[in-house]
């Protein structure tokens, strides 16, 4: 603001009429020197403030998004897909940043001129501010007109690049059967739907928008040719100076030009709400209900499980399991059996809660699980999945992963005792090998080994086995068996497998058929029974030439 | 950048004309000063009534002239760019789709989606903004220049000498643009994979409690994230205040300079003042070029990384070899193989495999029995040796010939969300009484009894289905083709005993013509086979039918006394 003054000092000592002042101008041009310095210095220093700020909040939202999800129910990792929840990550967070940092840097000193101009073009000229009366409504109505229009459209984008992004993840994942049957063009089809999708909702938005600030501008022309017409008749009709109407003619200017910027902004800031809908969508879902306020911390868990008549279905008109009813004594392990789907995985989804019963209850030590703190009752279980998840990390960090402060001797004893030292020993970098998600060397039952290996680590009194060798050799199974026994010692331990030779030393084994448990006892009280049980132990011994 | 100007190459005409709109739009609203001028310095003050009229009417016309060519040029530029877009994400999604195993797993899976979504995203705006900005920041510039030469060549000279500089600032701020915007992406990549790995991994996490962990985790890398983004806004931050704090700088001189002149007669201080007024228009002119190449920064960091991929050399090329007299449907040939070429992975397989017949494969988690599939069918090339399919080394089929009716499951392979239709199919051209079929053959009838049966949606990863049952729904995959080769991993593992021996009744059965290749923990899979690989460290061991290795491999042997109850023979 001051710069044109100093210049203007410095030109007037140019003037003079005793020739040109040297001095004087050497004065102002050094002064206009130092304020370039100063004005440049301010400004970076204001676009660094507000850059750390826009980032700090862009990055705070990131972690609370993130950490929301961490509450939230497992249904939700199994309905959403990846790809949508990384655009909602990245591309949504970081619109709504842009805004943060530029835009409101921008209406903010916009705000400062067109505050100031009007005050100055109050007082020239009150009766040609009244055509403002009529273009400022005017301007502020196409915005939010089109504001309203454009919403939506952004909204459409947000949530079009959040499937495009969702159908290339998953489509990425699935590369390798996708190459296996050859249908790199059709899956390309597929994409080029969901492109087509994000590209047009993206150019409808933008198509749209684009209007919004021309149609501003073209307000701001009218009013600046209504000015210069009426000001020239109030001229003419001796209601005001020459010199006036010019300053009202660029007081006038001055305002529109924050005006129309801020049409500018207005269409970006639409494109951020419309991503900060997706953003508070996603932090709106409801979490895990909290614990109940009078729970009790589990202390000195004995593992005593009870299903006390558990029914519980998925979805509210499908059932899944019925009236179930066991007791597991602790320390005792138990083995459920029975034809793929008939509920065995549905029972460890209810013990670990991530699901709730329907109906009845389960109880740890006499308490229904639901009065007990949900992390603490995940802590009483070690668990081990057949889906062996590894994550980016070495093979050391993998294998500590389940307890904090593992030395590297119990990860390298806990690997011997899953028979994997000596792979690990041959990988590149022994345990500081990194496993990636891909993981190509490592084979699906290695894999197992190491989940195998990360579970002997935790000492958590009760235990679940999901099928968790059913990838890895007999011959390997039966050497771990020792280390398998000493893991369920003393633990009450869950154990589901179709190798029914792996579980017939358990205390008590219940039979599943279509969610009710049908037969329970040890294997030779079963097989004596020659019920379901004595059918499916025998179905595995069965002959090539039987079978045909 | 050279592969975008290819996709940028076809619209030049078009980003010509819309650049062309934009400037007459430009143009005419310039002309709205001088009419107002006109109304204000001789209509007005002669009382002209009937001027001040036309005048005004003629800037309202210039006003909707000016409204029509602005809003036209920018809707222009957004046709462009969709266009634009549309084309490059596409050319890229199917590079990802044509890249090799061995490529794939070097680019990282996160990678590519970040580099499919969030770069394309990138390069999308820098060509919508630079269509909208590009042509009226250079123009006011060059306009402004040539102006200011006219009106006071030397006084100009000052000016254009405090070019160079800026000019290094440019090039300054795009040479460390570029990499710190790739590193940020490449941030971005590390936290696409932090968040795949916690949706894939939520239970498992949730299971060991380690929540809490990953939260940290997240932290971290979303705050090594956030440095990076700012590390690059920051430096960026500094170029216009620098420019500007030159421009300004350089304008004292011109003061300076002005003053000397005038001194010396050469100057009036009224050219001074409309010199100064020009300089405004130049300097608003290259800050606004500044903010262009911070986006192109931005942008072209994004562009280099697409670049990368869509420059991968085609791997897996098809050779011209001869072929040989096989009699057999496959052989494999002394392969060996190496994931990572440093030790072998698989070493000197070899067998054959006549048409109908079936493999078994056997041994120890580790020893290469699902490498050896992924060789078969090329995920891989080979290091050593060959394999040949009906006599002709794989390396000359086309993809079509080497992958039409091949029926595969890999251990944990992949369902998609979709319905149970389109996961059967799999994008081939297979009507429903085939798909039922298929899945009276692969055990899956728990299928009639879905809602839609076979319009029964799965969610993500098929995790609506119990683990047999998404065994179930790939075999029925892998049938549905009427394969000649059907390769099956370990695919019965989360199978109950009766389901699977069922299964392998109907394949016998329905398949019984179609060479299969089975790999299996259970002994009672394989035993059925007509020839039967034992495996070891990447090796084989043993080979023959049942009774043979029986007889002779006493691995194989062990097997049997384990799982068959020590009546081995």
């Amino acid at each position: 603001m001051l710069s044109p003054r100093l210049s203007g000092a410095a030109i007037d000592a140019i003037e003079h009429e005793a020739g040109v002042q040297f001095p004087v101008v050497y004065k102002y041009v050094l002064l206009m020197i130092m304020l370039a310095a100063f004005t440049s210095l301010t400004s970076w220093a204001l676009s660094a403030i507000m850059i750390r700020l826009s980032r700090n909040v862009v990055s705070k939202m990131r972690k609370d998004l993130f950490d929301h999800m961490t509450t939230l129910p497992i249904s939700f990792f199994d309905q959403y897909q990846t790809g949508d929840v990384i655009s909602i990550l990245s591309y949504d967070v970081d619109t709504v940043g842009a805004t943060l940092s530029t835009d409101l840097t921008q209406i903010l000193s916009s705000l400062i001129t067109v505050v100031g101009s009007f005050v100055m073009m109050l007082t020239i000229a009150p009766e040609i501010l009244l055509i403002f009366v009529v273009t400022i409504p005017c301007s502020i109505g196409v915005t939010r007109w089109r504001a309203k229009i454009v919403r939506p459209l952004f909204s459409k984008r947000s949530r079009m690049l959040g499937a495009m992004n969702g159908y290339a993840e998953e489509a990425v994942s699935g590369l390798k059967t996708i190459r296996a049957y050859h249908q790199e063009e059709e899956f390309n089809n597929r994409f080029r739907t969901h492109n087509d999708n994000a590209v047009n909702a993206t150019w409808k938005a933008d198509h749209t928008a684009a209007v919004t600030g021309p149609t501003v501008n073209l307000i701001n022309n009218l009013s600046l040719a209504a000015v210069s017409i009426f000001g020239a008749l109030l001229y003419m009709a001796g209601g005001i100076t020459l010199g006036n109407v010019s300053s009202f003619v660029l007081y006038s200017r001055k305002f529109s030009g924050p005006i129309n910027e801020f049409a500018n902004i207005l269409s970006e800031i639409q494109s951020s709400l419309a991503a900060a809908e997706r953003v508070l969508g996603l932090l709106a879902m409801e979490p895990e209900p909290a614990d109940a306020v009078d729970v009790q911390p589990i202390t000195d868990c004995q593992g005593h499980v009870e299903f006390r008549d558990v029914s519980f279905g998925y979805t509210a008109d499908t059932t899944v399991l019925h009236h179930v009813s066991y007791t597991a004594e602790p320390g005792k392990v138990i083995a459920i059996v029975g034809e793929t789907g008939c509920g065995k995985t549905t029972m460890i989804n209810l013990l670990m809660r991530f699901y709730d019963v329907t109906e009845g209850t389960i109880l740890l030590d006499g308490v229904d699980i639901r009065q007990l703190p949900r992390d603490d009752l995940r802590q009483q279980f070690t668990m081990v999945l057949q889906d062996t998840w590894l994550f980016d990390g070495t093979v050391f960090e993998n294998i500590a992963y389940g307890r904090d402060g593992v030395t590297r001797e119990e990860v390298v004893r806990a690997a011997k005792a899953a028979h994997i030292h000596d792979m690990i020993l041959s990988l590149p970098h022994g345990y500081d090998t990194i496993v990636t998600g891909s993981g190509n060397s490592i084979s699906k039952g290695q894999k197992q080994l190491l989940t195998i290996a990360r579970a002997m680590l935790m000492d958590a009194s009760m235990l679940i086995l999901d099928e968790a060798t059913s990838n890895v050799d007999t011959q390997t199974e039966r050497r771990i068996q020792d280390a398998m026994l000493q893991l369920m010692h003393g633990r009450t331990s869950f154990v589901i497998a179709h190798r029914l030779s792996t579980i017939t030393g358990a205390d008590c084994i219940l039979v599943m058929d279509k969610g009710r448990i049908v037969e329970s006892g040890t294997h030779e009280e079963l097989l004596a029974k020659r019920g379901t049980y004595y059918e499916l132990y025998h179905a595995q011994f069965d002959r090539p030439n039987e079978a045909a | 950048m050279r592969t975008l100007g290819q996709y940028i190459k076809p619209y030049g005409w078009r980003i010509a004309l819309q650049m062309c709109v934009k400037i007459s739009g430009t143009v005419i609203e310039l002309f709205l000063p001088s009419m107002l001028s006109i109304i204000l310095d001789e209509y007005a003050p002669v009382g002209n009534r009937t001027g001040v009229w036309e005048m005004g009417l003629g800037m309202i016309l210039c006003a909707f002239l000016a409204w029509l060519g602005n809003c036209c040029a920018n809707r222009m530029s957004t046709n462009i760019s969709r266009e634009i877009t549309r084309k490059l994400r596409f050319d890229l999604f199917r590079k990802v789709t044509s890249l090799s195993a061995a490529q794939q797993d070097a680019a990282t899976d996160a990678s590519l989606v970040s580099r499919l979504t969030s770069d394309t995203y990138n390069v999308h705006n820098m060509i919508d903004r630079l269509q909208r900005l590009g042509i009226r920041a250079p123009m006011l510039l060059m306009g402004g220049i040539i102006v200011s030469l006219l009106l006071e060549p030397v006084l100009t000279l000052v000016l254009i000498a405090t070019l160079p500089l800026l000019a290094a600032i440019t090039v300054w701020s795009s040479r460390k643009g570029v990499p710190l915007f790739t590193r940020v992406q490449e941030g971005q990549d590390k936290m696409v994979r932090k968040v795949q790995e916690n949706m894939s991994g939520a239970r498992v996490i949730r299971a060991l409690s380690r929540t809490q962990y990953e939260r940290d985790d997240f932290g971290m890398v979303n705050d090594d994230l956030a440095a990076r983004q700012r590390t690059a806004d920051l430096t960026m931050a500094k170029v216009s205040p620098a420019t500007s704090f030159i421009l300004n700088a350089g304008l004292a001189i011109v003061v300076l300079v002005g003053a000397y002149r005038v001194h010396s007669g050469a100057s009036e201080p009224g050219t001074i003042i409309a010199f100064l007024s020009y300089f405004t228009i130049i300097l608003n002119a290259l800050l606004m070029v500044t903010r262009i190449f911070v986006m192109y920064s931005k942008g072209s960091a994004s562009a280099r990384r697409i670049e990368e991929i869509l420059h991968m050399p085609v791997d897996l090329q098809q050779e011209d070899a001869a072929a040989s007299a096989d009699r057999e449907h496959i052989v494999f040939d002394h392969v060996s193989f190496s994931y990572n070429k440093n030790y072998d992975n698989v070493t000197y397989l070899t067998f054959r495999l006549g048409y109908g017949e079936t493999l078994g494969i056997i041994g120890p988690t580790g020893s290469g029995k699902s490498t050896l599939l992924s060789l078969l069918i090329r995920q891989y090339d080979v290091d050593k040796g060959e394999i040949r399919i009906g006599g002709k080394p794989i390396k000359t089929l086309t993809p079509e010939e080497l992958h039409s009716r091949l029926g595969v499951v890999f251990q944990s392979d992949f369902l998609m969300a979709d319905t149970l239709r389109e996961n059967i199919r799999f994008g081939r051209n297979i009507a429903d009484p085939e798909i039922f079929e298929a899945i009276d053959c692969a055990q899956a009838s728990f299928i009639h009894q879905k809602d839609g049966m076979l319009d029964h949606e799965l969610t993500v990863r098929g995790r609506n289905l119990s683990g047999g049952q998404q065994q179930r729904v790939l075999i029925s995959r892998a049938l549905a083709g009427d394969p000649r080769i059907l390769l099956l991993d370990d695919c019965s593992s989360a199978l109950d005993f009766r389901t699977d021996r069922e299964l392998r009744r109907a394949l016998k059965e329905r398949h019984g013509q179609a060479t299969t290749i089975i790999v299996a923990q259970r002994v009672s899979a394989v035993m059925a086979a007509d020839n039967i690989l034992v495996m070891d460290k990447g090796r084989i061991i043993g080979q023959g039918t049942h009774d043979e290795l029986v007889a002779s491999c006493p691995m194989y042997r062990e097997l049997c006394t384990l799982q068959l109850g020590g009546d081995a023979a």
